[in-house]
């Protein structure tokens, strides 16, 4: 088997919705790695530096919550109770642990960066000057436009465009990929990234980027969560909660008048408690840990999102611009089946057939070599044979390989493969004609988008020069495995797939056909390519590509979800708004799951946040008011054991389930691409009726609990 | 015929007739609604009025220019009727009464202007034929044709596509006038007189009474007054007895044909709206939302209204206190729960006689915020409020930013829909909460304890939400409670308003996006049972604390 190893991945990552990594979990969107408790305690430092009142107002519902704790400690201490002094912790922890779950999530950032950062600051660069001399200059001292030399060994110092050379470059440090990949100038190949090694040869590097804006830098400052501005549903969520909040702000005020008339006033450290119960506290102290998480995530994936506007956009996308080669089909022809001319055995044919590809290294001809192997060709004695001729190989001008054999009477002296016309050409030289029924089995496979190719054998015979034509082998665009069913999954999602390629009308609509996509741009030229997405956009649909060459570059501008292969040229990553590590095609739809993740985990756990507060009412509302109105004592339904410990058990409740909670954000809502009624079903019955039922079951534990400590129960 | 029986028949009757008639009605607003003047359809009595007031029909207006129409007419329409009520001793028909103090002829003007219709009057004690007929009822009118015309906005907000000019106020305003307002109003008004309402220009006739007492028979342009009360959701009575009187309400089948006249177009508005967006499921889910709190409603009151509490109940077999004999609990119950639900506010029983929790109940139709079907065009824009916030929390759940019928739900729209949530909870709760701080208050209560807190709830929650049902009990008519729901009602109605304006000129100028599967289906039942926890849950959330110390408390006491 001589299929690449890289598209096995692709093909298994595609059957089985796994990605395409190595060493990865079982889930299609996987958690970035597992969440440890003592996660929790090293947060814990950053976590207490974040009570900083000014950092903490960025989060109004966390906020009021901090001017809620303060405002008990000062009660607390001027009149003193256990249960104050319980509350008063209790709210403490409440901010604290909102803290944590932001400290947490950075600090997986964080410690990315680090290892990032590792060895770049004190790189040298041998900057190449106006006459050509080499100086040594601190790489961040580089601007835009100077040249430097790398050679075997040289850490590269910064982004930038091959301009002379050929090297292998070692990008593990960025892509954790240890396979070296070629950089050479001109081309699509030409790209390198600063903080990578160069294993041999010597370039020149034109620098593209200032020190401090170069990909590792911007890398850095993503995953630290420094540079992570609100997206837009972020702040959409935010105007809701803060909206919540102050109504349940009014709440507490109004009860406080109310309890009066009635006979029942509360004391302040009771009304804060109802507060804090009330406002979203949840999903506002983990708000802004789910968009860290949800970036980390896609680094993870070794992707780099320049915004997190841009992974929002991702759950958005419609339609899916792809392209055919390496996507949807495995990126070469293969050989797929053999059409043995008339009076020709289908032996004859496949032995010939392997004969005149035992030297051609070409994809399709050792896609010919598999399918006559598996058709149960004898290899040994066809290596026996080529052996013991001369190999002609495959050339653009021939347009056919094969081999020369010794004369022999019994076997032919010549065996040939290769385009029709340029073997018909061939067996025209010897006076042979081709018959017409192969002639019409040729036009048929091209008419079905495959190619055809000749097989044909000459020899001396006892009556001179003789000669054959054999058979006629259709390579094929083969289409992955599992592709069809991903493509249906992905219509389930709302999303259409559109693919591109520059094949021509026929073939990509046969290709298309089989795939099963939505549609397709035939001969492809990145004008049409950028048509087709203003298109798309200006009926309202949001659209996704992947590219790599620089004439990519305006599509992938236009495209609301541009992702730049990293093997790409520097104008095409500048382009796009995120870049694939990987470089592999597929990563497109993982992208997409991501960003549908990270709003869905957001939604999840608003509603749960606010079905959590009914059961808090019960708590609570029997708590301060039934010593007026014992009647109100029915609505205790979790038979809390005092006033005390109830309203206790909803505070410590509402703060646990902060951690609890964490480990969810930080990976993610388990999500099964589906359609949209299907996903809401699921998620508000998780999110909607457990956030009902669970904080009755939690609240009544920690009352048994709490209810043990003398004087509170 | 059993009770139980009677009951039936008239829910049955009821729904039936609206089942039957919201079709073609919601429709034909529609049609009104989505055509353009200035083209052939414009009636010439339409035509003269736009030459006359110098308007141009054809102007198209943005959301700001239709919110400054909006309140210019209403800040208008206020200081008229509050001269008039102010002037009434040297105006006709005047029956020598003189004018209104000056806080409670504001408190009535905002009120009618409003829609709210809050009454801290006696309206035979208190006003003559002209103040009522000229004033009230033209208010009735125009303030039911201002709340369609701004769900009409609302609407042309999400079909319109990359404008932000929202329609034409002064021809929504003309047209729903004319062509839907009066003649319902007339037909009803044959109905309701063909049933005993009075019409007449009498002075009050005092007469000997059979037990040798002294009665005066009041007379009054009644039934104008009464149709248009209930068609376009106002309540404000004629009489102080409001829907409970003889002369307004006189038997079984009026009250019938009244409560039909306050949900019809409440309830055939969802239908306008699916014709209007082309996807007649949007307006199903949300009629099916506001049918089912409606039912549930229903059934709760009459529940709690017959279950026998107490002596008297059990003496009188069913919670008769405040009742008129004539209507029973089912024809009290169907009218106090539609009245509370839609912004009507009309009467024809005391709702401070209800028990604990059916009191608490019509208290609670209110506090959801008039949407079950709510008032005329209030109701519904604020449903389609509810169901943004729905879309939002149940867009992300689905992986997509949210989009309600193409439209995005980003920050902007959420600031305009998060403040409407936050209007009547602003004013409901601050306004209980001051009105407790002023001392005096509790003099102005009839009952103590948690049933004195109702009153008080009930008055600033129908005061906030427009409604205008009195929970009776409460002495309203004091600087302070006229001042103070005045100034609830107008903001109320005004701040709601302009953000529900200001939503719709961001929607209209959004462009807008294909559903496809991935976007949340709207309408489907599992949307409408979210948007019904929604509804229910921002309601309980919010006024749990409250109804607790009030209804509650009583309820379970």
């Amino acid at each position: 088997m001589t299929t690449p190893t890289l598209a096995n991945d692709d093909l298994t990552a595609l059957a089985t919705g796994q990605p395409s990594q190595p060493g990865t979990g079982h889930r299609r969107v996987r958690s970035s790695s597992v969440f440890r408790p003592a996660a929790l305690l090293q947060a814990l430092p950053a976590a207490l530096a974040k009570l900083n009142p000014r950092s903490m107002i960025r989060t109004p519902v966390m906020f009021v919550v901090l001017v809620g704790a303060v405002l008990c400690t000062v009660l607390t201490i001027t009149d003193y109770s256990l249960f104050a002094l319980l509350a008063t912790i209790w709210l403490w922890l409440t901010v604290l642990f909102a803290n944590v779950a932001d400290a947490v999530a950075e600090g997986r950032g964080k410690a990315q960066a680090a290892s990032l950062r590792a060895g770049r600051d004190t790189l040298t660069a041998r900057k190449l000057d106006a006459a050509g001399a080499e100086t040594a200059c601190p790489a961040g001292e580089l601007r835009i436009g100077d040249l430097v030399v790398c050679e075997a060994g040289d850490v590269i110092p910064g982004d930038g465009d091959v301009v002379e050379g050929v090297a292998s470059v070692d990008e593990s440090a960025i892509t954790g990929e240890s396979a070296p990949v070629v950089r050479e100038s001109g081309g699509d190949r030409s790209a390198v990234t600063g903080g990578t090694r160069v294993l041999s040869d010597r370039i020149v590097v034109k620098v593209t980027t200032a020190p401090g804006q170069s990909f590792v830098d911007r890398m850095i400052a993503l995953v630290e969560g420094s540079a992570r501005q609100k997206t837009p549903n972020e702040i959409a969520l935010n105007i809701l909660l803060a909206a919540l909040t102050i109504v349940f702000l009014l709440v507490v005020l109004a009860v406080q008048p109310m309890a009066d008339y009635s006979g029942s006033p509360q004391s302040l450290v009771v009304l804060v408690c109802l507060l804090v119960c009330l406002i979203p506290t949840t999903i506002g102290a983990l708000v802004s840990c789910i968009g860290v998480a949800g970036m980390d995530r896609l680094v993870q994936r070794n992707v780099l999102a320049m915004s997190g506007r841009a992974v929002e956009a991702a759950g958005d996308v419609s339609t899916l611009l792809l392209d055919k080669t390496g996507t949807i089909t495995y990126g070469n022809r293969q050989a797929a089946r053999l059409v043995p001319a008339p009076e020709v055995s289908a032996d004859e044919l496949r032995d010939a057939a392997l004969l005149s590809s035992l030297a051609d290294e070409t994809p399709e001809g050792r896609s010919l070599v598999d399918l006559c192997a598996e058709q149960g060709a004898d290899l040994a004695r066809a290596d026996r044979l080529a052996d013991s001729g001369s190999v002609v190989e495959f050339s653009a001008r021939t347009r056919m390989s094969g081999v020369d054999l010794p004369a022999d009477a019994h076997r032919p002296t010549a065996v040939r493969k290769g385009a029709v016309g340029a073997v018909a050409g061939w067996l025209d030289e010897q006076q042979i004609t081709v018959p017409t029924e192969l002639l019409a089995a040729a036009d048929e496979i091209s008419a079905a988008g495959s190619t055809p190719l000749l097989v044909a054998e000459a020899g001396d015979g006892p009556h001179g020069r003789t000669g054959r034509a054999l058979g006629v082998v259709e390579l094929k665009d083969v289409v992955k495995p599992g592709i069809a069913e991903r493509f249906s999954e992905l219509r389930a999602m709302g999303i259409r797939t559109v693919m591109v390629t520059g094949d021509s009308q026929l073939t990509a609509r046969s290709i298309a056909r089989e795939a099963g996509v939505d549609d397709y741009l035939a001969e492809a030229t990145p004008e049409d390519k950028l048509a087709y997405i203003t298109r798309e956009q200006q009926d309202g649909r949001i659209v996704a590509m992947t590219g790599d060459g620089t004439n990519d570059a305006p599509a992938l501008a236009q495209a609301d979800v541009g992702v730049a292969m990293n093997t790409g040229t520097a104008a095409a990553k500048e382009a796009g708004n995120m870049v694939d590590l990987d470089s592999s095609p597929t990563k497109l739809i993982d992208i997409v799951e991501i960003g549908k993740q990270l709003l869905i985990t957001r939604g999840a756990l608003t509603t749960f946040s606010l079905a959590n507060d009914i059961a808090k009412y019960f708590a609570i509302l029997p708590a301060m008011f039934a010593s007026v109105y014992p009647g109100l004592q029915k609505l205790n339904i979790m038979q809390l054991s005092s006033p005390q410990s109830a309203i206790l058990s909803a505070v410590i409740f509402n703060a646990v389930v902060i951690v609890g909670l964490i480990p969810l954000a930080l990976k993610g809502v388990s999500y099964r691409p589906s359609s949209a009624g299907a996903l809401l079903a699921r998620n508000l019955l998780i999110y909607g009726v457990g956030g009902v039922v669970v904080p009755f079951v939690g609240i009544k534990l920690i009352d048994l609990l709490v209810s043990l400590i003398p004087g509170i129960g | 015929m059993t009770p139980a029986l009677a009951a039936a028949g008239q829910i049955l009757l009821l729904v039936l007739a609206l089942v039957l008639v919201h079709r073609p009605l919601g429709d034909y607003i529609a049609r009104m609604l989505g055509t353009r003047a200035g083209q052939k359809p414009d009636w010439r009595v339409e035509r003269f009025l736009y030459r006359l007031l110098r308007i141009d029909p054809r102007a198209d207006q943005k959301w700001s220019t239709y919110l400054t129409s909006v309140l210019a007419f209403s800040v208008v329409s206020i200081g008229l009727l509050w001269l008039i009520l102010s002037a009434q001793r040297v105006l006709p028909y005047s029956l020598g009464l003189p004018g209104m103090s000056p806080d409670q002829g504001l408190n009535t003007a905002v009120s009618f202007v409003t829609n709210t219709n809050w009454q801290s009057y006696g309206g035979e004690s208190t006003l003559g034929y002209f103040s009522q007929a000229a004033g009230l009822t033209v208010q009735n009118f125009l303030s039911s044709a201002v709340g369609i015309a701004v769900f009409a906005a609302l609407v042309r907000g999400f079909i319109r596509k990359a404008t932000g000019r929202l329609g034409n106020f002064w021809v929504d305003l003309t047209r729903l006038t004319l062509r839907l307002l009066l003649p319902l109003a007339v037909i009803g008004a044959v109905v309701l007189l063909a049933g005993g309402v009075i019409q007449n220009l009498n002075d009050p006739v005092t007469v000997q009474t059979l037990d040798g007492g002294t009665q005066t028979i009041p007379g009054g342009l009644v039934v104008s007054q009464e149709v248009i009360k209930e068609l376009g959701t106002n309540g404000g009575g004629f009489f102080n007895a409001n829907s409970a009187h003889p002369f307004e309400n006189p038997n079984a089948f009026t009250n019938l044909v009244e409560i039909f006249l306050l949900l019809v177009i409440p309830f055939s508005l969802p239908r306008t709206f699916g014709t209007m967006v082309g996807n007649h499921r949007q307006g199903n889910v949300i009629v099916a939302v506001m049918g089912v709190l409606w039912a549930l409603s229903l059934g709760a009151v009459l529940w709690a209204e017959t279950a026998h509490n107490g002596v008297a109940m059990q003496a009188a077999g069913a919670a008769m206190e405040g009742k008129e004999v004539r209507f029973g609990i089912p024809g009290s119950s169907l009218f106090a729960v539609s009245t509370t639900l839609t912004s009507t506010g009309a009467v024809d029983s005391m709702h401070s006689s209800y028990s604990g929790l059916g009191g608490g109940v019509l208290l609670l139709n209110m506090l959801l915020g008039e949407i079950a079907p709510g008032g005329t065009g209030s109701g519904m824009y604020g449903m389609l409020i509810l169901a943004i916030i729905t879309v939002f929390v149940g867009g992300l759940m689905v992986g997509r930013t949210p989009t309600y019928l193409g439209k995005q739900i980003g920050a902007v729209q959420m600031k305009y829909a998060a403040g409407y949530l936050l209007v009547t909870p602003a004013l409901v709760l601050l306004g209980s909460g001051i009105a407790l701080l002023i001392p005096g208050t509790t003099d102005t209560l009839a009952n103590p304890g948690p049933h004195g807190l109702s009153e008080i709830l009930y008055a600033t929650g129908s005061a906030a939400n427009n409604n205008g049902s009195a929970f009776a009990g409460l002495s309203a008519n004091t600087p302070m409670w006229n001042l103070l729901l005045a100034g609830c009602m107008f903001a109320g109605r005004f701040a709601g308003i302009a953000l529900v304006l200001g939503l719709a000129g961001s929607l209209a100028r959004q462009g807008s996006k294909p559903d496809d599967a991935g976007t949340l289906p709207t309408g489907k039942p599992l949307f409408a049972g979210m948007l019904f926890g929604v509804v229910i849950l921002v309601a309980a959330l919010t006024y749990l604390p409250a109804l607790a110390l009030g209804p509650v408390a009583e309820g379970l006491s």
